[in-house]
């Protein structure tokens, strides 16, 4: 278990890894959205209450799962840098930002969009909300804080740092509709209760939210690729691909 | 483990947590306000700001809904099965809003303790079902409620 996670760590046999598994994963998450988006918006029924408007949730819910998803890897991540100055680690956080950024402003946006039809507003400041938003804030400051640094080593210490502070704010995400009350709706599918949302409508929602996991993983392989690449540049089987011409 | 990560990971396992006792601290602290709302009991017991804007969540009554005069201005009571607050808004309801629906309204208290809101939010539950799930759920609910003389089985999340 120890050899094979050692052998996984070192960048060249992760960089041939991604490689294979790659395609299939693209292709397994292109057959889930299309799939899930077709079932959820023109399959699935009408709300009792909501008629059509309730249809975002199969882009808003999957968005905010991996908003909070994407960060808690990335704090786990930082984690293992810091403590056993795992390369691969630093590079999976690193790449994992941008992406969970993206998911948590498209959950923050649809929400929105969704929120001035059903409850009357674009925004209200309610603890679910706000703490999202501290989600982004974290994200993008998580990024600027990367590019601050010349040095790179310096530059993954302190966002590792600051990744691991800000994972306080997961469990304030997750638990702040039942904390407080807020105008957001408590969870509809929580892990030891029957889901409070109808089977015909869940379905398309299990897919979509497979569909965006494997979409952030094809994203984060593919990226952590590319940095691989540039950091290793220097090394024997980089330059032994180039010549052969497959990278 | 080596000693030096071992040292490591107790750092970072402390800062985790006392990032997380801060934080929890700062909660406790600013409690009040971070509840969106206020309670029609709360409102009841005079503890909402005197004379200042502030917010009241609850249900509306069943039978409560009136609109008067212009057809703009609506009049309800918002409760939480306890206390009512009579409230008076003028301007669009949101989609949501119906009687034994879950809405906020933000608003001033009126010396009458009539509660002159600007705006009405509704509040959505967390039950998504299709119509016929929703009408099956309805007659079994009716049923069962004639049974139980007409009790109000509707409960404030």
């Amino acid at each position: 278990m120890f050899r094979w996670f050692h052998k996984l760590a070192s960048l060249k046999n992760f960089y041939r890894l991604a490689e294979i598994l790659l395609p299939w994963l693209a292709a397994i998450c292109a057959i889930l959205l299309v799939v899930g988006l077709y079932r959820g918006l023109f399959v699935a029924p009408t709300d009792y209450e909501q008629g059509e408007s309730y249809r975002i949730i199969y882009v808003h819910v999957p968005a905010a799962w991996m908003s909070m998803f994407v960060y808690v890897v990335m704090a786990f991540c930082s984690a293992i840098f810091l403590v056993w100055k795992m390369k691969l680690a630093d590079i999976v956080a690193e790449v994992s930002a941008p992406i969970g950024a993206a998911f948590t402003f498209l959950a923050l946006s649809t929400g929105s969009l969704w929120g001035k039809p059903m409850w009357g507003t674009w925004w209200e400041w309610d603890a679910r909300l706000t703490s999202e938003l501290i989600l982004l804030f974290l994200y993008i400051g998580y990024m600027a804080l990367r590019s601050a640094f010349d040095n790179r080593r310096t530059a993954a210490k302190a966002a590792a740092v600051l990744a691991l502070v800000g994972v306080v704010n997961i469990p304030i995400i997750h638990f702040s509709v039942e904390w407080w009350n807020t105008l957001h709706q408590p969870a509809s599918i929580t892990k030891f209760d029957k889901p409070s949302i109808h089977i015909s409508m869940l379905i398309p929602l299990l897919m979509m939210a497979v569909g965006f996991k494997l979409f952030y993983i094809v994203n984060m392989l593919s990226r952590a690729r590319s940095v691989i690449l540039e950091r290793e540049a220097n090394t024997a089987w980089v330059t032994e691909r180039v010549k052969e011409n497959r990278l | 483990m080596n000693p030096k990560r071992k040292q490591k990971l107790i750092l970072v396992c402390a800062m985790v947590a006392g990032a997380g006792i801060a934080i929890a601290l700062l909660a406790n602290v600013f409690k009040n306000n971070i509840q969106l709302f206020y309670t029609p009991t709360e409102v009841a017991e005079g503890k909402v700001p005197d004379g200042a804007e502030f917010k009241v969540g609850g249900l509306v009554a069943a039978d409560s809904v009136k609109r008067i005069g212009d057809g703009l201005t609506v009049e309800f009571r918002l409760t939480d099965n306890g206390e009512t607050v009579p409230v008076r808004y003028t301007g669009i309801l949101p989609d949501l809003f119906r009687e034994g629906q879950g809405t906020v309204s933000v608003g001033k208290l009126n010396s009458d303790g009539i509660f002159i809101a600007n705006k009405v939010l509704a509040k959505h539950d967390e039950n998504y079902m299709p119509p016929e799930v929703a009408d099956a759920l309805e007659k079994t609910k009716a049923a069962g409620e004639s049974e139980k003389h007409g009790s109000n089985t509707v409960l404030m999340q």
